[in-house]
């Protein structure tokens, strides 16, 4: 059993600031960290291998101090890193670097085949949650994103079933693998490493991967496999806030102010079961 | 079984990273444990360091990239009253040319990473976000390695080094070190103020990568024991003040009022105007001295920096101890595993060449000096005022003759300080710095 983690590295921080001129994020004196989402899909990669064994492969496009990432998934229970590292990977977009990570999959998977990628469900950075699919697609896997759980995992029989959150609650699915999975947070809480296996993470070697060794295609790599071009970025509006009731002022009032606004909306009291019109007198709260 | 290692080193601070090197520099294998998501993430500093220590560890530091703020070409001290006060500027080539990097400016966060990462690149394993919560002992009391907060989180070793800063839990824990008393402890609040470095360059009247030192004494501390200090970073001040954590609680006074004033004192309100606040720190400092040094070495373990109460309060010289004290303790431990003695007599070998250094020497000389800070108060509240108010006087042009001025100064000065009291306070000052 084999899954492969893909990792990326980003600014930690709520202060983001934008270079004017290319419209592009400023990464300079910002902390860097494994992207949170990933990060749980580094747990979970680890869950399922000491339910079921087998071998973990973190992998990383990024400058050569991203190999830290590497080595907190190590330290966590991946069994190598790989860090891809070369002047021609940089400017990716999600398309080039999906194109840059599939590659070496394909190279990871000659060695031992690969069942299942697990990618956080989205960078912090760039938030486009684009990476994955992209590469679900390359590689031809079953694409299954935005997953809360897995439900259960059957490298044999080729099989996998997942819970994903969807716009209207949940959906349990079951695919076949080869799958890559796109992770949210809740999906598993990473843990701590212990004391030795983090000494022994930050001995190990990682293995740097250039556009010779993933046999890229020069055109299809960095910036000139990069057709997105950001024309302008900027914050959405805020969002306006709805009526405020004082609770301070008198808690029954504001509550029975709020239940009003509540119950005069039709679609919300269709959806909560109470007959349109009806007023929300002593006995709707049971008194 | 636990990880075992030959040393272990508490704290990525100056002082443990400081050691970690020179072992490292001798093929002793060693593991620097911090509590820090990175190393310096938890430190803070007036912001200066020392070349010629730093240089004893890594020699080419400046080549290295070494995050310099800005090099250090005149230091001025003030002493301030109320509204104005005295300055006293020292400027010298020499520190812009020859003996560029003696003393210059640091952010504690960056310089500390920078720092641990030399010591990386010679193999030594920085391990962060690790709190030690205790120390191994075998029968006999040695210590034998340490305990951390992570799973399976045992270190084994020949010897732990201490250099976990003065917020020392482990010192305190293991009662290698009495917990400080508040007389022997400041408090000082920081706060970086943000402006442009063509702005800061021409406000203090240096060249690009130059700045200045400012250290200010007076009624800046609103009557406590304390100081000010203003430095230049590349684009930022660093502003500190601060005092004995006794007089804080006396005079009940709030760190962030503190700082607050500070800002609008008519001096420094100019040099800081339209800054905007950056980053905003507090942190203690062992201000002890000489007197209060613990024993520095026992069965397995010595201490280093700020835990080991290290700290030249007078002449604000705290890293460059640590460094120091790091360096000699990781000699101290080089002879000892050849030696493969590590018992308290051969480590004790560190405290004679600790008395041996400029370190002890230098607390030495200044033993009495936070002694005779506490002790003459009036150099904190009255004398500011009485002295800035004899300069004004004597500045205001209003056609009374000099020496009816000076006569009257004198009386307003002695009104509030007596004669008497007035040379014990310079005697008692030549005496405790002699
Ligand atoms: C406001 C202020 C201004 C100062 N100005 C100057 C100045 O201008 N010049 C100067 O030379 N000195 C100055 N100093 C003093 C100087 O900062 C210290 O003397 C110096 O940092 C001491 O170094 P250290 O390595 O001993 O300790 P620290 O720098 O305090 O490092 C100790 C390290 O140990 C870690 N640690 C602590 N406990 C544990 C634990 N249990 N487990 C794991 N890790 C732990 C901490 O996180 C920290 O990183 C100033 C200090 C202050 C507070």
């Amino acid at each position: 059993m084999h899954i492969v983690c893909c990792l990326k590295q980003v600014p930690d921080t709520a202060d983001v600031k934008i270079d004017p001129e290319t419209n592009t994020l400023v990464r300079e004196g910002l902390e860097s960290i494994l992207n949170p989402y990933d990060l749980v899909a580094v747990e979970m990669a680890v869950r399922l291998k000491e339910k079921h064994g087998g071998r973990i492969s973190a992998l990383c496009m990024g400058p050569p101090q991203a190999q830290s990432v590497l080595r907190q998934a190590m330290s966590l229970g991946a069994d190598a890193g790989i860090l891809l590292s070369d002047r021609a990977f940089a400017g990716a977009d999600t398309l080039a670097t999906s194109y840059t990570l599939a590659q070496a999959v394909l190279i990871l998977n000659r060695k031992t085949p690969v069942n299942l990628i697990i990618c956080g469900k989205q960078a912090i950075d760039g938030d486009t949650a684009q990476t994955g699919p992209g590469l679900a697609t390359r590689l031809d896997y079953t694409q299954l994103t935005y997953v809360t759980a897995v439900e259960s995992f059957d490298p044999k029989n080729k099989l996998i079933r997942i819970k994903r959150r969807i716009e209207e609650g949940q959906e349990i699915l079951e695919a076949e693998l080869p799958a890559l999975l796109t992770v949210e947070l809740e999906s598993a809480r990473p843990r701590r490493a212990s004391l030795p296996e983090l000494i022994a993470s930050m001995r190990k070697d990682i293995e740097v991967w250039d556009k010779k060794k993933i046999e890229g295609d020069a055109n299809q790599l960095g910036i000139k496999g990069s057709p997105t071009w950001v024309r302008k970025m900027g914050a959405p509006p805020p969002r306006t806030s709805g009526p405020r009731f004082e609770a301070a002022k008198g808690l029954r009032e504001a509550v029975d102010q709020s239940l009003d606004i509540i119950f005069a909306d039709g679609f919300m009291a269709e959806e909560l079961g109470i007959p349109t019109g009806v007023h929300h007198g002593k006995d709707s709260r049971g008194n | 079984m636990s990880e075992c290692c030959d040393v272990v080193i508490v704290g990525a601070g100056p002082a443990g990273i400081s050691a970690a090197c020179i072992l490292a520099d001798h093929g002793v294998e060693t593991i620097v444990l911090e509590r820090g998501e990175f190393p310096g993430s938890k430190n803070m500093s007036g912001g200066v360091l020392y070349g010629h220590d730093l240089a004893r560890i890594i020699p080419d530091f400046a080549e290295r990239n070494c995050p310099i703020e800005r090099n250090i070409v005149e230091s001025r001290i003030w002493f301030t009253s109320k509204e104005g006060g005295y300055s006293l500027a020292y400027r010298d080539r020499i520190f812009e040319e020859q003996r560029r990097h003696n003393v210059f400016t640091v952010g504690r966060a960056r310089f500390d990473r920078w720092f641990a990462e030399q010591a990386g690149q010679k193999g030594v394993l920085v391990v962060c976000g690790t709190v030690v919560t205790d120390l191994l002992k075998d029968e006999s009391g040695k210590v034998r390695g340490v305990r951390t907060d992570r799973e399976q989180g045992e270190l084994e070793a020949k010897v732990v080094l201490l250099a976990d800063g003065i917020n020392s839990l482990l010192a305190a824990k293991t009662g290698f070190r009495p917990e400080p008393d508040p007389e022997h402890v400041a408090l000082a609040v920081k706060e970086i103020i943000g402006l442009p470095e063509e702005t800061i360059s021409e406000r203090f009247n240096v060249a690009p990568e130059d700045g200045v030192s400012i250290e200010i004494l007076g009624s800046v501390t609103r009557g406590m024991n304390g100081v000010g200090v203003l430095y230049t970073n590349k684009n930022s001040l660093s502003l500190v003040i601060g005092g004995n954590l006794k007089d804080f609680a006396r005079l009940r006074l709030k760190p962030y009022e503190l700082i607050e004033d500070f800002k609008t004192h008519p001096m420094v309100a100019p040099l800081i105007k339209g800054g905007k606040p950056r980053e905003y720190l507090a942190h203690w400092l062992p201000e002890g001295g000489y007197d209060h040094v613990p024993r520095l070495y026992g069965d397995g373990y010595l201490i280093a920096g700020d835990s080991g109460m290290l700290f030249n309060a007078l002449h604000r010289e705290g890293s460059n101890m640590a460094m120091v004290s790091g360096k000699i303790a990781a000699e101290t431990i080089i002879q000892a595993i050849q030696k493969s003695d590590f018992s308290s007599e051969s480590l004790g070998v560190y405290a004679q060449r600790l008395k041996d250094s400029f370190i002890m020497k230098d607390l030495k000389k200044y033993r009495r000096f936070p002694g005779f800070l506490q002790k003459h108060e009036d150099i904190f509240n009255t004398l500011p005022d009485s002295l800035s108010m004899a300069a004004r006087d004597m500045l205001t042009v209003d056609g009374v003759d000099k020496k009816t001025k000076q006569s009257r100064s004198w009386k307003m000065i002695r009104s509030k300080t007596s004669r008497l009291r007035l040379l014990r306070i310079l005697f008692n000052a030549w005496r405790s710095v002699k």
